[in-house]
Parts: C-alpha cells; structure tokens; sequence
C-alpha cells in the first residue's frame, strides 16, 4: 500500500515560490491500476517522481507498506529507487546499448550478471527477437516495451508510468496498454500511470484521482468519476474529452 | 626520376624520422591531454547547477582554470614553462621536451570538449538511470561517457588535429617533427623542396587522423541517422 500524505513541493523561482503539490493525500491498494489525471502542468508528473523521490517533497511523507521513503538517503534511497520500476513518455532507452543490454542495465548496476530473467521477459514483452538490436532499429510501440521489461526486470512490487504512450498511435496505445493490464494481472505489480488522456485512464484504471493546481480535485473508481464527476476540474476535463467547450463559469 | 630518387637519398630518412617524431609528439600528448581532460571536463560538467552534483564553487573554480588553461597562446606557454617541463621529463628538447607543454595546453581545451559531449546526453536517460538506482558514478561511466561515445571520439580526432599543428609550432624551439624540418631544414635553409615535402606530409598527416575518426566515430554511432 501506498499512503501519500500531506505531500507538498514547492520550488523557488526568480517571481517567488511556485507551489507543484499542495497538500496532495492519496492512497494507493496493492495491486491496483491508479490513474492520476490532469491538464499539463497540474503535477502529475511531480507527484509521481515524489513516490520514487526522484523529487524531494519539500513536506509530508509517502510511506510504502508503512515505511516513509521520504527519510532514504544515499544508498538505502538508491536501493529503494531500484525496487520501483518507471517507464517514460519518450522511452528513455539507451541508444548507445543493445536491447538486451538496455533491460540488463537495472541489474549490471548491482553487480548482477545473470541475464535469464531478462530474455524471460523480452519474451513475455514480445520482442525476444530483438535482443541484439538497438533502439534505433525499432518501432515506437517496440521501444516502449523494451523499457517495460527494463522497469520489470528487478521484480518490482511498484511501476510508475509517465504518459507511457502518449508519444504512440492509438493502435500501439492499445496494445501497451493491454499489455501493461496483463502484467499487471500477472505478476501482481502496482502501476501508478500519470496520463492527459481520459480514453487510457478508462481503458486500464480501476481508480484515478484527478489533479488540478497541485491539488487533488477528486479520487474515486474510474467509472464513478467519469459518470458523476464531483469537481471542476473533472467536469472541465471530460468536456473536453467529449469534444464540447464549455464556459468555466457555468460550471 | 633522378632528382626525385637524389632527394629521398637526401632527405627521405630525415623525412621518415620526422613523420614518427610527429606521430609520436602528438599521440602521446594527446593521451595525457585526455587523461587530465576527461576527468577534469566531467567533473565540471558535474558540478553544474542541474548537474549531478552541483557545487557553484568548485564549478567557478574549475571553469576559470580551464579557460585561463585556454587562453595562453601556446608558444609563449612552451617557452614559459621550461623549468617545469625540465622537471618532469629532464629536457625541454626533442619529443619528450614537446610532449609536457602540448599535454598541458590541451588538457583543457580536452576538457571543454569533454564538457560539450557530456551536455548533450538527454536528460531522459539521466533521470531514468536515477530510477533504476544508479549512483553518480555508475551514472557518469554506464550512460553520459557511453552515449556520448561518438561525439567524444570527433572530439579526439579534432584534439589530434589540434595537436599537431602545436607539435609543430614546437619544432621553432627544438622538438622535432615534421614542422622542425619544414622550419629548420626547409626555411630556414632556403631549401623550398624540402619546405614543400614536409608541409604536403603534414596536409596528408591530417587528412588520414580525422578521416580515421569520422570513421570511428560513425561506427561506433548507434543512434538512428
């Protein structure tokens, strides 16, 4: 379980303090699809890299199974960044390495040399073909599963994904996303998917919280939300889904 | 023919031995360059404010060190700095009299152009290998040094370039080389031939280095072209 509480970033800039994550409470069940949806620059992106603190909360704590991350530091942090697996909007592969060299990356940096889990999951992913090729040589939708199989291969009980196919045709979109379902289903891993896109967040999620200026609008079951949306925010959000423009004041 | 093989019978030694001494000069230079450039040129691109571990004062620091390092004009660095290359080496003549002032002017001149390839490696990957618990190190040495293999390696073959031409501005001052024959033997001596020979052998000198590293460098480049 993941307990986000009271969570707060605040970064300085030259016009004064600019506040990412306000207050920010969220809890997340073991084994769930959580959705967190937004416009750009609501924080999402922020709140997400605060769970595997690639951010720093300025306050507040995030505790996973009941120990607070926010406190790690040095190597207890990295070991505990290890164990979450992320994926990224534009794949973050490694250009310069081969596939198989990619997926190993998590592992070689804790000394491990063993590269059976990884082939394994290259074949779980669809791509044990292309093992020896480099990113380059591959298609978008192929790359992100790459990077799938990279955050897979340290057996993580958390995936984080940021905007995992926003940068895919809607067809590839669909096959990641079925693809990250069955995973899911599978081997049991929470996956925390930050996305502007309503259509991934019904496809997959079974709750999602919707943020608006660094704040939580509303938290529910996926499908409660999107029939009865409680705030601004959410309504603002699926008028737009359904292609109509609506006044903000009459809401 | 007969003037041609009177030559060689003259020269052709001296011009061979000129060719090695060059090779040799910057070569060698060159590596020590790098072994002061690299870790000097990662290390300031490191302490940047949004690098790995920013620290302004050693930043500020290392930057006026390698633009100072930049900016004196090699010959007057050679001469300025006999005492020392004595100390290091025991002669400020020859090949190794050349290669202590042609390392330490190019040390920083490397590590700029260390800086300049390790800033373009995207920022993605960086945050990603954070994410899968990567240290600095493993960070510096797995991903930025990796990825930026092909823009490191032009920066070489520019460096030796580089190099060479200061290896032979060393030959005024008594290191050998090709740019000590084309002065001392060929300009000096008012033999045009032999002026001609050895500049035609230093264009050729370059040409094949940089092709050399284009080559290299597209090779070992695996991003899409």
């Amino acid at each position: 379980m993941i307990e986000i509480k009271d969570i707060c970033k605040v970064y300085p800039t030259r016009l004064g303090d600019f506040t990412a994550l306000d207050q920010v409470n969220l809890t997340i069940e073991d084994g769930d699809i959580f959705g967190i949806i937004g416009e750009s620059g609501a924080g999402k992106s922020t709140l997400v890299r605060c769970i595997n603190m690639l951010e720093t909360p300025t306050s507040g704590q995030i505790l996973i199974d009941g120990k607070d991350v926010t406190k790690y530091k040095g190597q207890q942090l990295r070991e505990f960044r290890g164990s979450v697996g992320m994926i990224f909007q534009h794949f973050s592969l490694f250009q310069q390495s081969t596939v198989l060299k990619n997926v190993m990356f998590p592992l070689e940096i804790r000394g491990e040399k063993d590269n059976t889990r990884a082939l394994e999951l290259l074949k779980r992913v669809g791509i044990a073909d292309k093992a020896g090729s480099y990113p380059s040589e591959l298609s978008g939708g192929q790359q992100q599963r790459v990077a799938i199989a990279r955050a897979l291969v340290n057996q993580p009980q958390i995936m984080l994904c940021d905007e995992a196919t926003s940068a895919l045709d809607s067809r590839t979109t669909i096959q990641i996303l079925d693809l990250l379902k069955s995973i899911n289903k599978e081997m049991g891993v929470t996956m925390i998917m930050i996305t502007h896109s309503l259509d991934v967040a019904k496809r997959v999620c079974n709750r999602i919280a919707v943020i608006d200026h660094g704040q939580i609008a509303e938290v529910g079951p996926t499908m409660e939300v999107f029939d009865n949306p409680q705030s601004k925010a959410t309504k603002l959000l699926i008028s737009h889904y359904n292609g109509t423009i609506v006044d903000e004041e009459v809401l | 023919m007969e003037a041609i093989s009177a030559f060689m019978d003259e020269f052709g030694e001296l011009l061979a031995l000129g060719c090695w001494e060059s090779f040799l000069m910057t070569a060698l230079s060159c590596m020590f360059a790098y072994v002061i450039g690299l870790p000097l040129g990662t290390w300031f691109h490191m302490t940047k404010d949004n690098g790995l571990a920013p620290n302004k004062a050693v930043n500020t620091v290392l930057g006026w060190v390698i633009n100072i390092g930049r900016s004196i004009p090699f010959i007057i660095l050679l001469v300025a700095i006999i005492p020392f290359t004595r100390l290091v080496v025991g002669t400020s003549l020859g090949v190794q009299g050349a290669i202590v002032p042609l390392t330490i002017s190019a040390a920083p001149f490397v590590a700029r152009m260390v800086e300049q390839s390790l800033a373009e490696v995207d920022e993605g990957l960086i945050e990603a290998a954070h994410s899968f618990g990567a240290n600095n190190f493993q960070i510096v040495t797995k991903v930025m040094l990796k990825e930026s293999l092909p823009s490191l390696i032009r920066g070489a073959a520019i460096t030796f370039v580089t190099l060479f031409g200061y290896a032979a501005m060393a030959g005024t001052v008594g290191a050998g080389g090709l740019g000590s024959i084309a002065i001392r033997s060929g300009y000096q001596r008012w033999n045009t031939a032999i002026m001609i020979v050895s500049v035609v052998l230093c264009v050729i000198f370059v040409q094949v280095f940089q092709t050399i590293g284009d080559v290299i460098a597209r090779k070992v480049d695996k991003r899409a072209r």
